[in-house]
This record gives C-alpha cells, structure tokens and sequence, in this order.
C-alpha cells in the first residue's frame, strides 16, 4: 500500500451497537452522538436462497442494507464513531468489514424477543471481538435482570452484562465506558499471555 | 426511508450507483468506514469537471467527515463512497488518519482505547 496514516495523533475509532430489529439501536446512538443520527446504506448483492423453479438458474438480489450511525468528539484530535448494525445472522458478511478495527460491541437485548439477540452473541464469541451486553429495560420488562440474561443466553461470567435505558445519555454513555474498560482489559489479558 | 435492518428492493434512486465509479466495486485502498482524512495541498486545488463528486467529497473530508458521512451525506452506498475515496488517496489528494487496523500495533492500539475511555469518562 503506498500511502500511510498522516498524523499519529489525529485518529477515530468505533464502536458497534448491535442487536435485533427494534431493540434501541438507533435510540442509544441518538442518545449520546453529537450528531443526530446519520444512515448510510451498503448495496448488497446476494445469490439468493432459492433457485428460480423453471430455469434452475441462480437469481441475484441487489438489496440495501441501512445503518445508522452517529458520532462523538472525545478530544481534538479524536472521533468516536457508533455503528447500529442489524443483528440477522444474514448481515454476517457485512459485520466482517465493520467489525475491522472496532474497540468493541454493545450487544442490546430486549428481554421480551432474546432469540434476536442470539445472531449478534454468537458472531463477536466467535470472532472474538470484546462485546458486552446491555439490557435494554422496556416498560414491563423491569422483572428480568442481568442475571436471568447471562443464564438465557449462556453469557460466559467474565463478560459484562448490564441494563442500559437507550433514551437515556448518561446510561448509553456508561455503557461505553463498560465496553471501552472491558476491551482494555482483554488486551491486557492477551498481552499477559503472550 | 426503510428502517435499518430491513431489506428494501433497490430502487429507482439507486439505478447503477456504479456508474459513478465507472462499474469498480472495489477501493484501491483498504479504508474502514471511521477513517477520516487530511487534504492535501493538491487536493484543496484541484479543479474538477461539471457533475464530478470529488470536490464536494475533499469538503466533506477537510471538514473532517468520516468515510460513513461521505456515503451518507452524499447520498451514495458506502462501497461508492469508498471507491471515490480511494481514488483521491491514490491520486494523492487524501492521506487517511489513524484508525485501529491490522497494522496497528498492540501498543497503538491500546493507547487509543486509552485515550477512548478517559474521553468518554469525561463526557
Ligand atoms: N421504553 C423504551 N423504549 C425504547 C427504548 N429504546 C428504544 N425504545 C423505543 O423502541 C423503538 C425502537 O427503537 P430503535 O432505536 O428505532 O430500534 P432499532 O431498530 O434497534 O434501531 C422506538 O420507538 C424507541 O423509542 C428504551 O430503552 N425504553
Ligand atoms: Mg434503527
């Protein structure tokens, strides 16, 4: 590659908040971005499923893909960007190139649809990107906590799981901080075993 | 506008997004979709052709918009934004800021989490 990051100094990162349709995603970008939230849009070309009955030949799909995403200027010299991705297993092959270079994930969880948030837990376990999990407390919700959580989604005990209020600033910006720590201490944990 | 997560058929608005970068589908340059960039002297003077995007783009990029807010401001899919943008990095109009990459390395990378945690606990 023959160009090179200008300045050491001046640098983004991101975060990703994933989760299942209709769960907060774009409510707790809203909640702490700078910015109202923002959509980009990937075009997605996929050999679909199926086989066309007639002429057994493949079909291809273009479909969009929409994220949104906001952003906060913690210095200067340094931008975090919030990725909302859709959680469906699906939008795999899309995550692998968002993922890239991410600290970490939010995973958000509505206690009343968990399977959605089954698609999510089991790619960051497998790609070993640092996630936590954030409860997202709906109204009538409030009967289930974090533990119910981790025991239903056979969460391993080091990683976090936390409730969030993604309408809330102070509670979307501590689940930053949540995820932020946790990705330091897993580098230290790598750096330990090496 | 679909709701993220939903699968909308390409539309009229989208007809061949990739006229734009005459059919590439692929950026010359590995950028991830946080990156934001520098102009350089080059790329501040440079003139363009009536209906070429790339001068609104280095606005964007001098206002130190991300390759995301290019895509999504422009109002072009992100694999569009990202192949113009790696056109202007190739022709040396754009170098690309710090981001976390496979380059990195573990002290780089730790340094910038860092500096992302004290800056959040400082919101
Ligand atoms: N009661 C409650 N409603 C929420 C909360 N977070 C999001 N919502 C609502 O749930 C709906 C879906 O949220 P949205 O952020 O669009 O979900 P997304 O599909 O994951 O981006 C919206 O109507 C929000 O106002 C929350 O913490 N509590
Ligand atoms: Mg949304």
């Amino acid at each position: 590659m023959d160009y090179a990051p200008s300045n050491r100094n001046s640098a983004s990162t991101k975060i990703v908040v994933a989760g299942g349709f209709g769960v907060g995603k774009t409510t707790f970008v809203g909640a702490v971005s700078e910015i109202d939230p923002l959509r980009t849009e990937a075009l997605v070309t996929n050999e679909s499923e199926g086989q066309d009955d007639i002429s057994k030949v493949q079909q291809k799909h273009t479909t969009t893909v929409a994220m949104d995403f906001g952003r906060i200027t913690l210095a200067e010299n340094l931008v975090l960007y919030l990725f909302g991705t859709p959680g469906q297993r699906r939008f795999w092959f899309m995550w692998d190139d968002l993922v890239k270079g991410a600290i970490g994930a939010v995973v958000l969880v509505d206690v009343r649809r968990l399977d959605d948030s089954f698609a999510a837990v089991d790619y960051f376990e497998a790609k070993g990107l640092p996630f936590i999990v954030a409860l997202n407390q709906f109204d009538g919700s409030q009967e289930f906590g974090p533990d119910d959580i981790r025991e239903a989604l056979a969460i391993p005990a080091h990683i976090p799981v936390i409730e969030v209020d993604a309408r809330d600033r102070e509670s979307a910006k501590k689940a930053l901080v949540r995820i932020t720590e946790f990705a330091l201490t897993q580098l230290t944990g790598v750096a330990a075993s090496a | 506008m679909a709701p993220d997560g939903r699968e909308v058929a390409a539309g009229p608005r989208l007809v061949r997004p990739y006229a734009l970068t005459s059919g590439r589908t692929e950026s010359v340059v590995d950028l991830p979709i946080e990156a934001t960039f520098e102009v350089s002297p080059s790329g501040r003077t440079a003139t363009w052709p009536e209906g070429d995007l790339s001068g609104q783009i280095l606005d964007l990029c001098a206002a130190k918009e991300s390759v995301a807010e290019v895509s999504a401001k422009m109002h072009i899919p992100l694999g569009v934004a990202r192949v113009l943008l790696g056109d202007l990095v190739t022709a040396g109009h754009l170098k690309t800021r710090t981001t976390i990459s496979e380059n990195t390395t573990s002290d780089e990378r730790r340094e910038l989490i860092e500096r992302t945690l004290s800056g959040l606990r400082a919101l």
